[in-house]
């Protein structure tokens, strides 16, 4: 037998889920870690690119099309966020001169 | 081939997302999560979503992350100074990030019935998404156009307002 030939074996999909679980729970690390207000965004980014490739495994698991839809309405939901989100942090910026999140904490108790 | 491919671009996704974390400058992390999306597009890819692969690369590797630089970049974003965070953080949040996190494998792993992933097998074409695109799901379609139509005006009038009026923004601007 070809000493290659399990290289082409098949991916078992639960490979693909735990790497979406994996980068989910990285996301929300950066999201708790991080102190800048545009990197705590970013971490949101990538949080939402995690369950996009969930739906991507369960689109393919179960031959739907639908499950690649909604990713796509996902990545327009996405842009439209990313786009009102940086105007939010730009008018932050100009309000406050700072990017820490340590620093805009009017709403604190 | 498939399995050299998938471990490369998983490694890629990983090492992009702890280097996210890892970096205090903001356009490093910019830097490592456009290198996480296009690994992505290529794991999307390998699972026969060509459609997606492509609208990961314009729209999230291009556009947002283009956006994401240009304001890193506009707001001359320097070094984050590291603090502690907050206590909350720190006693619920980890626990509960490693507690989803084990919750999450247990459940995938303990599921059978998965099938495996051959690279080529079931490619979902252009053609098969638009059709249900444009048939079925026309309304949510056109509901997300006005939706980011909505955006770029909320976006344009929130960047605007902090500045007052443009005149007045530009009498400012002339003074100085």
């Amino acid at each position: 037998m070809n000493p290659l030939a399990y290289l082409h074996q098949p991916i078992p999909l639960e490979w693909y889920l735990l790497l979406s679980a994996t980068l989910f729970c990285l996301g929300i690390c950066g999201f708790l870690l991080k102190r800048n207000l545009i990197t705590v965004f970013m971490s949101i980014e990538l949080m939402l690119n995690a369950v996009n490739l969930s739906f991507v495994t369960f689109a393919h698991q179960w031959g739907a099309v639908k499950g690649q839809i909604f990713v796509f309405f996902v990545m327009m939901v996405a842009a439209a966020e990313a786009a009102v989100g940086l105007a939010i942090i730009i008018a932050v910026f100009r309000a406050r001169a700072t990017l820490s999140v340590d620093r805009i904490d009017l709403m604190k108790l | 081939m498939h399995l050299i491919l998938f471990f490369l671009f998983a490694g890629f996704c990983l090492a992009g997302a702890i280097n996210l974390l890892l970096q205090s400058h903001p356009i490093n992390s910019a830097l490592s999560l456009i290198v996480v999306m296009v690994s992505l597009a290529v794991l999307y890819l390998m699972l026969g979503a060509e459609f997606l692969a492509a609208a990961q690369v314009i729209v999230y590797a291009g556009a947002i992350m283009v956006l994401f630089t240009f304001v890193v970049m506009l707001l001359n974003a320097g070094r984050e100074d590291r603090t502690r965070g907050s206590k909350a953080a720190r006693a619920v949040g980890f626990p509960a990030v490693v507690a989803i996190l084990a919750m999450l494998a247990t459940v995938v792993l303990q599921a059978q019935g998965w099938s495996g992933v051959i690279l080529g097998s079931h490619i979902t074409s252009t053609e098969e998404v638009s059709k249900v695109l444009f048939t079925e799901l026309l309304l949510p379609f056109e509901v997300t156009s006005v939706l980011v139509l909505i955006a770029i005006l909320g976006a344009v009038a929130l960047a605007t307002r902090g500045s007052g009026n443009p005149t007045a923004n530009g009498e400012r601007t002339a003074g100085k």
